[in-house]
Parts: structure tokens; sequence; C-alpha cells
């Protein structure tokens, strides 16, 4: 038997105190971050506008040291230190090897998709591993380059490190995780 | 001459990565392996496209068509981060409303 009761708001969440507001003031990023946001968007302003008379060059960096004060700590959310260089370094070198990967498993998910028989080629599976990248930025190369290369889509990654990766083959299930997380850690300097 | 044979292979290239990824769209069975050759064939299509026109406009080297082959260059960089990023926005989409993946065995659709 069912009594009739007003319809009232759940206490629980009407009692709670309110979580306390953060104060006002504003994270503002290093003077070294703001350096770099600043070169780097000099750099594309240069690029992006081919005038290099004193003009647009004075618009260019006032237009760009305005930008970075707003945004300095979006693009380095730490101070800039001789680690961002190192990673910045080891990307690069990366880089390459990533492309080359690339390349291949494209060419062999351009044979599976011009195959006849493609078919009989193909067994879609969701491949589960833990990765060891403890880097949160090397997390998120990893799972970038693992959409990149053809073949092979993350779909889930958790906070226990759980990569939920699609593969189409076998051959590209083989591949993972393997030497693209040690070239990642690599690049990170987790070796 | 070497340059626009050097263009024409990469365009040409690119442009089989192009029919590669619709044909596989169109073959492929489920919304999952479908988006293997959506994604990725249309990504490196687009690399080849774009660097070929970015050879091709290059010589004579003068500072304009550097800056070009430059922007060129950055539309490239971001097809690089957005496409992975789109389909890993539409896989998760896919998991997320409970589609299952289809597996080797199951009926083809």
């Amino acid at each position: 038997m069912r009594r009739h009761l007003p319809i009232m708001a759940p206490d629980d969440s009407s009692e709670e105190p309110k979580p306390e507001k953060p104060p006002l003031q504003k994270k503002k990023g290093s003077a070294s971050a703001y350096g770099a946001t600043f070169i780097i968007m000099l750099g594309l302003w240069c690029v992006l506008s081919g005038k290099f008379d004193p003009f647009h060059l004075v618009l260019g960096v006032l237009s760009c040291a305005l930008v970075s004060y707003f945004s300095a700590d979006l693009l380095f959310a730490a101070p800039v230190t001789g680690r961002t260089f190192r990673i910045g370094f080891g990307f690069v070198r990366y880089l390459p090897w990533l492309l080359y990967e690339i390349l291949l498993s494209a060419l062999h998910l351009l044979y599976l998709s011009f195959h006849p028989r493609m078919p009989e080629l193909i067994d879609p599976q969701v491949l589960q591993f833990r990765t060891r990248l403890k880097d949160e930025l090397a997390q998120v190369t990893f799972a970038n380059s693992i959409t990149l290369t053809p073949g092979t889509i993350t779909i889930y990654v958790d906070f226990h490190r759980d990569f939920s990766v699609h593969a189409i083959d076998r051959v590209t299930r083989d591949a993972l995780p393997g030497e693209m997380e040690r070239r990642v850690a690599r690049a990170f300097g987790e070796e | 001459m070497v340059i626009a044979l050097i263009v024409i292979v990469c365009v040409v290239a690119g442009l089989v990565f192009f029919a590669g990824g619709t044909l596989g769209l169109l073959r492929f069975p489920d919304f999952y392996s479908r988006l293997h050759p959506a994604g990725k064939l249309d990504t490196m299509g687009a690399l080849l496209v774009i660097l070929g026109l970015a050879i091709h406009q290059l010589f004579p080297v003068t500072l304009g068509s550097a800056l070009t082959g430059l922007k060129l260059i950055l539309i490239v960089v971001f097809v690089f981060l957005a496409s992975p990023t789109a389909t890993h926005a539409i896989v998760d989409a896919g998991f997320r409303a409970g589609l299952e993946p289809w597996k080797k065995g199951d009926p083809w659709r």
C-alpha cells in the first residue's frame, strides 16, 4: 500500500554544504610559458601573413602579445624547462617512424579494401591492454598514434591506463602495444 | 620535368588512397570497421595530394611560394590532429550507445 506523500526534493543533496567557490584569482602561466607561446604565435603570424613591412610586424607583435597573455597557461601548463625541449626533440625524432608506420599500414588497409575476398581476411576484434606510460601527454600521444595508424582505433582509455583498441585484423592486432609504446616511452623519457 | 613526375606520382597515389578509402567505406561490414578506411586512408590521401601540390607550386623558389608551401603543410598538420580525434569521437559514441562490433562469423550485413 502506497501512502500519498508530498513531492519533496531529495534531502541528501539539499542538506550538503555547497562546495567552496575557488578564489577568483586566475592561474597564470609562468614567464617561460608566456615567452614560448609568444614565439610560436609570432612564427605562425609570419607564415600566415607573409608581409614583413614594419606596420604588419608591429600589428603581429601586439596581437601575439595580447593572445599569449590570455592563453599562456593553455599551451604549456607547466613552466618551460629543459624537459620540455627534451620531449619536443624526442617527439620530432619519433615522427618519421610514425609516418613510415602510417604509410605501411595504410598500404595494408588499401590491400584489404581492394581485395575481392576481403570478408575472409578481416577479423575485427576489440583488444585490451594496459600501458606502462605514466605521463598523460605520453598516453595521449600513444592513443592518437594508435588511431592514426590505419587498422587500429583507440576506443577508450581509463584512469587505470587500460586501453581498448578496435583492430581490423590479426596483422594490425599483433603489432600492439609493442614497438610503438616503446618508442613513445623513449620520446617522453620514460625508458 | 623530374619535379612534374614527382608531383604526378604524389597526386595519383593520393587519389588511389582516396578511392580505396571510399571503396572500403562501402564494402566493410559494420560501423566500426567502416571507420578504418574512412578515417585513415582519407588522411593518407590528403597528405599525398597536398604534398604534391606543395611541391608543384614551390618552383621557382621565391619567398611567396615557400610561404604557400608552409601553409599547405599546416593544413596537413591540422588534418593529422583532427582526423584521429573525430574518428575516436565517432567510435566512442557508438560504444556508448551500445552498438556491438561485428565479429568474424556473424551474418554479413
